[in-house]
């Protein structure tokens, strides 16, 4: 099993990714520079965080153009398992690899802080550690974290029970309040219809040691070691 | 040749720095403000070998597949042959 972190100019949570991947989780992890064309022998695929391309004319709107993400597209569509985190979620959208898009936070402010998510959904291999309904405490730190998609995408996101994290608070309740950006039905994180494609906002890498505050976001790290020690076991 | 390219959020789409906008010249004594609606505006100079088509043609698609992103906006080209 290999995890691989891609490098855009501007990411700045690849290393922290990388530190989880290698040192909590206890797996092997490469880097993947922006340029390649091939993602080597990796059998998970992470778009970390940050301001890839500095975000420039929208969050991920050139970062979707580099030439991994060519490499990245024909994973996703052979079934690789993608998961993009806050700057990833929005090159994931730009690139068409999951709907609508993330738009200005409502409140036009640069949210940092910690903040709860429930797990909507755990028949996803990002999630297969968590008990439905379970509420992580993980940081978020974006400007534009507000989902957006049209009706028509909602109600299939939410048919298809593709809705894997929503904003709530302490006791998992998803109210208003506890929606940091505005987000459409406080979605924090939706998979693709094949499900092995999730974006999410928050940061589970900056989650994982107690040591930060919380470690409720490994579980996620550890949902996909598990599905990727099954898979090989399958094989 | 110049070509002009407005990119605008769509009409149901929330536009929180056009409302912020609109709030601020409220404040400062403007009057008379209905709505205010943000949107981003490039000027793009393209090569005199192509012809007045197929400039406008490279325009659409660059405004289409970059520029503006189709889920949240729409944009309007001009193309000025004279400039």
């Amino acid at each position: 099993m290999k995890f691989g972190v891609v490098m855009f100019p501007g990411s700045n949570c690849d290393h922290d990714t990388y530190h989880v991947i290698s040192k909590v989780i206890g797996q092997p992890v490469d880097f993947i520079w922006h340029r390649e064309t091939t993602l080597g022998d990796c059998d998970a695929v992470i778009l970390p965080g940050g301001f890839s391309y500095g975000d420039y004319l929208r969050t991920g709107a050139i970062a979707r153009f580099s030439p991994v993400m060519g490499a990245v597209k024909e994973f996703a569509a052979r079934g690789g398992l993608v998961v993009g985190i806050c700057n990833g979620f929005q090159i994931l959208c730009e690139a068409g690899l999951l709907p609508g898009a993330l738009m200005r936070n409502k409140n036009l402010k640069f949210i940092c802080g910690h903040i709860n998510v429930r797990v909507e959904a755990t028949d996803s291999p990002f999630t297969n550690r968590c008990q439905r309904g379970q509420v992580l405490s993980v940081p978020i730190a974006h400007g534009d974290g507000n989902y957006f998609c049209d009706d028509v995408t909602l109600a299939e996101l939410h048919r298809e029970n593709r809705i894997i994290f929503r904003y709530s608070d302490a006791s998992g309740n998803v109210t208003a309040d506890s929606n940091p950006n505005g987000s459409l039905d406080n979605i924090a994180g939706i998979s693709n219809r094949e499900r092995n494609v999730l974006g999410l906002m928050p940061h589970p890498e900056r989650a994982s040691e107690q040591l930060l505050g919380s470690s409720d976001g490994r579980i996620i790290f550890y949902s996909l070691a598990d599905t990727l020690a099954e898979l090989a076991k399958a094989s | 040749m110049k070509a002009k390219i407005f990119v605008t959020l769509k009409p149901s789409v929330l536009d929180p720095q056009g409302k912020a906008i609109h709030h601020a010249v409220e404040t400062i004594g403007f009057h008379g403000i209905q709505d205010v609606r943000q949107g981003k505006y490039f000027e793009v100079s393209v090569n005199g070998a192509l012809s007045l088509d197929e400039a406008r043609a490279e325009i659409e698609r660059m405004a289409r597949d970059v520029l503006a992103n189709p889920i949240i906006e729409d944009y309007r080209v001009e193309l000025d042959s004279d400039s």
